[in-house]
C-alpha cells in the first residue's frame, strides 16, 4: 500500500496546476444555455490547443497519453481552480470509451479528433417518452435500406442533455422489432443536420434548456455510423452506461473542490456572526459532506488500483453512482441551510451568495439520483449482482 | 499509489479468517455468552503461535514488527467471527504503546509475554468509563492525565458491568499508583495516549466492517431461502433496498479504514482526522446494517435463539467505543472548522 504519488505524477500536477491557474475562465454562463453553450466550446478548444482536454487519451486522437492516475490528478487540479462544466463530456467521457471499445479504425480516425478539438458536439439519445428506467422498451426503429447502404430512422429519443446546440447524437434504435427485448437494438451515430430530425429545447427544473427532444422522421444514416455489431447493441451501451455510473463521469475531484467550497463557506458565514446558533449547528452536517467526498476519493483510488491490475468495478459501478449522486445533493443542500433566507436567491439576483452558485449546484445535483439509471434502478443492480438476490 | 494489500498480507489475513471459520463458529460465541469466564485460552495460544498476537511487538522482544495495514485486515476477521478476546487492546494499542513509549525494564518485562501469548493486556485511557477482559487480563496500561502506568492484574480491583452483549466482559477499575510503573510522562504522554486511542478507534472500526459484512451475509443467505408468497422474500424490492443500503455503507466505510491504517503505519500529518473520518463511517455503517439486517429477518431476528443478536449486540458495543460516529463526526468537524 502506498497512498504518494511519483515525482513524474506530482510534476504532471505542477504543469497542469500551472497552465489551469493561468487559463481557466471565472463567471462563465451556464454552459446549458445557447449563450453559455458557445462560451463553454471556446473554452473547450483552448483546452484542446493546450492538449489538456483529454488527457488520458493516445496522442494519435488528441490527448497526451495521460495513465489513470494522471487524469485522476488534472480532474482534481481542473476543479480546484473551479474549472468550468465540460459541454463535451457526453462525447469524450461517454461515446469515446465505447468508440475504443467497439469502433473500427476509421470510425476512431474519423470521430475521436474532432470530439477531442470540440469541432463535434456529442449528446446521448437514449430515454424515450415510453422507455426511461426501462431502456430495453425503446421503440425508435431503424429500418434497413440496402439500396443506400444504410440505416432509417423513425422515432423520437427525450431528455437528450444541450441536444439543442450539439450537433451529433449517438443511441440506441431498434433493427429486428422481433427480437428479444435485449435483442435487436442497434447502437448508431446520428449528425443532428442530417434530413428529417426535428430538435426541441426543453427547460428544465433550473431554468437552462438543458434538455431537448429529438425527432427522427426518415432519417438515413450510412453503415459506418454503426457502433458495434448491427443487433448487438444492448451490450455496446452498456459499456457506455458503466462509464457514465462509474468514475470517467464523475471523478472525485469535482466533489472534493465543492466540499473544500462548502468548509469555505461555513467559515465566512461563521465570520459573518449572522445566525450563529444556524451557523454552529451544521458543523456536523458540513464535516459529514466533506468526509463523504474524501471516502469517494478514497473508494477510487481503491478502484483504480484494481483497474491499473486488471480487475474491473462491474456491477459495483452501480454503488458508485448511487454514493456520488446523493453526496451531491447533500452538500449543496447544507451549503443551502448555510446561506438561510439567502438560499433562494438565484444567479440573476444582485443578493445571491456566490452568485448563486449553490442553488444552481443543488438544482443541478437533484438531477444525479435520476439520470444514468435511477437510485432505484442501482439499488435493484446492487442487490442482485452484487449481493446475488434471486431476481424473482 | 496503490491502495491496496499485498498478497502476503492478503495470504496471512485469509489464514487467520480459516482459523477464526474452524475454531470460533457461533457456538463459540454463544458458549462466550453462556460461560462464567468466556474465553478460550487455546484459541488465544494458537493466535499467539500463528504470530497474530505477537503482531505488532517489535521483532527484538519475539514479535513480528509489523504495523496497521497488516493487523486492522486481520482484525476484521476477528469481527467477522466475532471472536469474544482483548485483541484490539492487547495487539493493537498496548503492545505498540510499550514499544514506542516504555522505558526498556518495562518494555523487556511485557513484551515478550504478549508476543508468547503469555501476556494478555488491557487498556483504560482517560474518558473510557470501563475496561475489556480484566478479568483474564495480567496487565492494564491506563492513563491519569499526564501520566501512563502499567499495573500488573493482581493490583487492579475490578466490578464486573454488564454489556448488551453478553461475550463481552466490562469491568469498572480502581488501582494504586503505589503499585503500578510509571511508562511516561508529560507532553510524552499525552501525544502516547492520543496516539494509543487513534490505534484503539481504527483497530475497532475495522472489526466493525468484518461485523457489517458478516451480517450483511447472514442476511443475503436469510432472505433468498425464506419464502412469503410463495417467492424468496430476497425477491421483494423492499428488501433488496434495505440491503443495497447496507452494502453502500459499508463499500464508502471500508476504503476510510484502509487509509487509516494507513496514515497509522505512516504517521500521516493528518493521522487523527483519518482515523476519526474510518471511525465515524465505520459505526454509522454498522448501525445501518445492523438495523437492515433485524427488519428483513422479521420475527426471527428478534430472538435470542438465532445468531443474528450477537453480531447486532456486538455491533451496537463497538459502534460507541473509543468514541462513536458522534464524537469522531465533531472530531473531523473541530479539524476542518477551526484551524
Amino acid at each position: 500500500m502506498d497512498l504518494t504519488f511519483t515525482p513524474a505524477e506530482e510534476a504532471f500536477r505542477a504543469e497542469a496546476r500551472e497552465w489551469l491557474e493561468a487559463n481557466v475562465p471565472v463567471g462563465l454562463p451556464s454552459g446549458d444555455t445557447a449563450e453559455g453553450f458557445a462560451l463553454h466550446v471556446e473554452w473547450e478548444k483552448k483546452l484542446f490547443e493546450a492538449g489538456w482536454s483529454v488527457v488520458s487519451w493516445p496522442e494519435e486522437f488528441g490527448g497526451r497519453g495521460a495513465s489513470l492516475w494522471e487524469w485522476l490528478i488534472f480532474e482534481e487540479e481542473y476543479y480546484r481552480v473551479g474549472g468550468p462544466q465540460r459541454v463535451t463530456q457526453n462525447g469524450i467521457f461517454l461515446l469515446a470509451p465505447t468508440i475504443f471499445e467497439y469502433g473500427t479504425d476509421e470510425q476512431k480516425a474519423r470521430f475521436l479528433p474532432r470530439m477531442a478539438s470540440a469541432d463535434d458536439l456529442w449528446c446521448q439519445g437514449w430515454s424515450e417518452p415510453d422507455a426511461g428506467s426501462d431502456l430495453a422498451g425503446i421503440k425508435s426503429r431503424a429500418t434497413r435500406d440496402d439500396e443506400r447502404g444504410g440505416w432509417v430512422i423513425n422515432g423520437q429519443k427525450t431528455w437528450t442533455t444541450r441536444g439543442a446546440f450539439c450537433n451529433w447524437v449517438f443511441g440506441l434504435f431498434r433493427t429486428d422489432p422481433e427480437a428479444a427485448r435485449h435483442s435487436g437494438m442497434t447502437y448508431l451515430m446520428v449528425p443532428l443536420d442530417a434530413s428529417g430530425v426535428t430538435v426541441r429545447g426543453v427547460e428544465r427544473l433550473d431554468g437552462d434548456e438543458g434538455f431537448a427532444e429529438v425527432f427522427f422522421d426518415d432519417v438515413f444514416v450510412a453503415d459506418d455510423l454503426v457502433l458495434g455489431g448491427v443487433n448487438e447493441g444492448w451490450g455496446v451501451a452498456m459499456a457506455t452506461t458503466s462509464s457514465e455510473r462509474g468514475l470517467t463521469l464523475r471523478s472525485p475531484g469535482r466533489f472534493c473542490a465543492a466540499a473544500d467550497r462548502l468548509v469555505d463557506l461555513w467559515k465566512r458565514q461563521a465570520a459573518a456572526g449572522e445566525h450563529p446558533e444556524r451557523i454552529d449547528s451544521l458543523r456536523s452536517d458540513v464535516a459529514q459532506s466533506w468526509m463523504e467526498a474524501e471516502a469517494y476519493r478514497l473508494a477510487t483510488l481503491a478502484d483504480v488500483t484494481g483497474l491499473v491490475n486488471g480487475v474491473s468495478q462491474g456491477a459495483r459501478s452501480s454503488l458508485t453512482k448511487i454514493f456520488w449522486s446523493e453526496l451531491d445533493v447533500k452538500l449543496n443542500e447544507t451549503a443551502l441551510r448555510l446561506l438561510g433566507p439567502a438560499a433562494e436567491l438565484i444567479e440573476t439576483s444582485a443578493g445571491a451568495v456566490d452568485g448563486g452558485a449553490w442553488m444552481k449546484g443543488f438544482e443541478f445535483a437533484l438531477s444525479g439520483p435520476i439520470y444514468a439509471g435511477t437510485n432505484e434502478i442501482q439499488r435493484n443492480v446492487v442487490a442482485e449482482r452484487v449481493l446475488g438476490l434471486p431476481r424473482k | 499509489m496503490n491502495f491496496a494489500f499485498t498478497d502476503d498480507q492478503l495470504l496471512f489475513r485469509d489464514a487467520v479468517a480459516e482459523f477464526f471459520a474452524n475454531e470460533c463458529p457461533p457456538e463459540k460465541v454463544r458458549w462466550s455468552w453462556n460461560d462464567e469466564v468466556g474465553r478460550d485460552a487455546s484459541i488465544w495460544a494458537a493466535l499467539a503461535e500463528m504470530g497474530v498476537i505477537g503482531l505488532t511487538v517489535p521483532e527484538a522482544f519475539g514479535g513480528m514488527g509489523m504495523n496497521e495495514i497488516d493487523l486492522l485486515p486481520i482484525l476484521t476477521e476477528a469481527g467477522r467471527y466475532a471472536y469474544p478476546a482483548p485483541l484490539v487492546e492487547t495487539v493493537a494499542v498496548v503492545a505498540p504503546l510499550l514499544a514506542e513509549s516504555a522505558p526498556a525494564a518495562i518494555a523487556e518485562k511485557w513484551l515478550p509475554g504478549i508476543a508468547d501469548g503469555s501476556v494478555i493486556a488491557t487498556v483504560q485511557l482517560d474518558g473510557q468509563p470501563f475496561v475489556n477482559d480484566m478479568h483474564i487480563a495480567n496487565l492494564l496500561i491506563a492513563q491519569r492525565g499526564d501520566q501512563l502506568f502499567a499495573i500488573p492484574a493482581e493490583h487492579v480491583r475490578s466490578t464486573p458491568q454488564i454489556s448488551v452483549d453478553g461475550a463481552r466482559r466490562l469491568f469498572s477499575v480502581e488501582w494504586d499508583e503505589a503499585d503500578a510503573e510509571l511508562i511516561v510522562s508529560g507532553d510524552a504522554a499525552l501525544r502516547a495516549a492520543d496516539r494509543a486511542f487513534d490505534r484503539g478507534a481504527a483497530a475497532t472500526a475495522a472489526q466493525l466492517i468484518g461485523l457489517s459484512e458478516q451480517m450483511i451475509a447472514m442476511t443475503v443467505a436469510y432472505v433468498s431461502d425464506r419464502k412469503q408468497f410463495g417467492v424468496p422474500i430476497g425477491s421483494f424490492q423492499a428488501v433488496k433496498h434495505h440491503l443495497a443500503d447496507a452494502e453502500l455503507k459499508v463499500s464508502f466505510a471500508r476504503p476510510a479504514v484502509w487509509a487509516a491504517a494507513y496514515g497509522l503505519a505512516n504517521s500521516s500529518a493528518d493521522v487523527d482526522r483519518e482515523v476519526s473520518m474510518a471511525k465515524c463511517f465505520a459505526s454509522d455503517a454498522a448501525e445501518v446494517v445492523a438495523r437492515k439486517a433485524l427488519q428483513t429477518h422479521g420475527a426471527i431476528g428478534y430472538t435470542t435463539e438465532h445468531d443474528l443478536h450477537f453480531w447486532l449486540k456486538r455491533s451496537w458495543a463497538l459502534a460507541s467505543s473509543w468514541g462513536d460516529a458522534a464524537w469522531h463526526r465533531r472530531r473531523v468537524a473541530h479539524l476542518l472548522l477551526d484551524a
